[in-house]
């Protein structure tokens, strides 16, 4: 499974507010902190496995318990219309 | 970062000129007239200032906001300064080489409306014919461009029956996104709203193909849909709460909260020729007035959606109680809240024609205010 932003979707750091904001048509979303590391990863090259391995290696963290976090917060953009899966 | 949060949006009404003459165009009254718009020098200093302050979107809208012979240089701005551009279409003057402008500009979303999707009824609430087969192949020129693609369909109770035809066509289309937007009653839709309001029956008929939908089409296309709230139990968060998200700037480059708000009797919104947008953000009475809680009486007051609703909408409240400090009559808590019941019976039994949009002040009669 490799997730990309819709169309018309794009991450971008914001000077203002110090914060990562995801934009797109007519919405926006302020992911937390653990989003935007997820969503940086979001290039339409990486499979959720890799995604995974690339935070467990990180955070020197069980790549299970990421991976349900991972896979709970992708879904939910998903359901929202901002990621394909 | 200090003070209140920034806000998110720029609503930029550009005109209000239009090829279209709907009859629930969310334009004042008073229409403002082309010699009265901001320049292209004012627009441009207007983007600069709220990229600056932290709006993240530009909705570019009017009226039709191509008709200004500048929308390309401005959109070209916003982009460039990274900020988020939406266009705000009828689509009707929407040929290739605008397309192949507006890309070029590095635009990032087109939202398309649609007053039906039945050809005829949609040219007659226009008062465009030929308006359906432009918008369509508008819609097309924006599919085969990349971008993504908004269908928004004005939903009342002539057409309220159509929604799933509405949603096919989006499929059709395959935009990704649709909004099923209900008429809302200021302005122009107040005027006629005893020919626009739908029964409690289509309303709730309306929801449910919504809801289908939305179900059969997750993760391939949104669904946003806005409803009247004239059969609420509880009010719209208007504009996510007044003067908490958006700006919204007049063609003549009035900044408002919302872009009814100057049918709001004793206020003085500050024009972007003379004021910063941080000023008016941070500082102008017209939006501190009702940001926050501390101007609400009861029974917002003591209420625990107090920061949910934000006590509804400041216009509607005036249009229909004549009284803009109070709780919007559209809550079941206010005292007030059968003029809605009443609005809704008036237009059961009405037979109104439409009143269209029209430029000329003398034409525009003033609104009837049920209940007041």
């Amino acid at each position: 499974m490799t997730p990309r932003l819709c169309t018309g979707h794009k991450l971008r750091f914001d000077q203002v507010r110090g914060a990562w904001v995801l934009l797109g048509p007519e919405r926006l979303f302020l992911p937390d902190e653990h989003a935007v590391e997820v969503l940086r990863l979001v290039d339409g090259v990486r499979t959720v496995d890799g995604i995974v391995t690339d935070l467990a290696a990180r955070y020197d963290a069980p790549s299970d318990a990421i991976r349900s976090d991972v896979v709970d917060m992708l879904a939910d953009l998903s359901a929202r219309g901002a990621i394909r899966l | 970062m200090t003070g209140f949060p920034p806000p998110m949006g720029l609503i930029a009404e550009l005109t209000h000129r239009c090829p279209l003459s709907c009859p629930y165009c969310s334009n004042p009254m008073e229409l403002e007239r082309a010699a009265a718009e901001l320049d292209t020098e004012g627009w441009l200093s207007v983007l600069d200032q709220a990229a600056e302050i932290g709006i993240l979107q530009v909705h570019f809208t009017g009226g039709e906001p191509l008709v200004r012979r500048d929308l390309v240089t401005l959109l070209a701005r916003a982009t460039g300064l990274g900020l988020y551009s939406n266009i705000i279409t009828s689509g009707v003057t929407l040929d290739d080489r605008m397309m192949a402008a507006l890309i070029g500009a590095g635009v990032d979303h087109i939202q398309l409306s649609f007053q039906d999707v039945d050809p005829s009824e949609n040219d007659h609430l226009g008062a465009s014919p030929g308006a359906f087969a432009k918008k369509q192949a508008a819609a097309a020129r924006i599919r085969a461009s990349g971008l993504p693609l908004t269908l928004n369909f004005v939903v009342h109770r002539g057409n309220a029956s159509r929604i799933p035809q509405m949603i096919a066509m989006a499929e059709e289309l395959q935009a990704d996104r649709t909004e099923i937007a209900h008429v809302q009653y200021y302005g122009w839709g107040l005027v006629n709203r005893a020919a626009l309001l739908p029964s409690r029956i289509q309303l709730e008929a309306a929801t449910v193909e919504v809801e289908a939908a939305r179900a059969r089409l997750q993760g391939r296309m949104v669904i946003d849909y806005v409803v009247p709230d004239y059969h609420a139990a509880r009010p719209k968060a208007c504009m996510g709460g007044w003067a908490r998200r958006f700006i919204n700037i007049s063609p003549s480059g009035r900044a408002m909260p919302c872009h009814a708000a100057e049918t709001l009797p004793g206020f003085s919104f500050p024009s972007v020729r003379d004021t910063s947008l941080n000023e008016i953000w941070n500082q102008s009475d017209a939006f501190l007035r009702f940001r926050g809680t501390g101007w609400m009486p009861e029974p917002c007051r003591s209420c625990e959606r107090q920061e949910v609703d934000w006590g509804g909408c400041r216009c509607q409240a005036f249009a229909l109680l004549g009284d803009m400090n109070a709780t919007d009559p559209a809550c079941e808590l206010s005292p007030h809240h059968a003029v809605m019941q009443a609005a809704v019976s008036e237009s059961e039994s009405a037979q109104t024609p439409f009143k269209f949009r029209r430029m000329t002040k003398q034409d525009a009669a003033q609104p009837e205010l049920a209940g007041s």
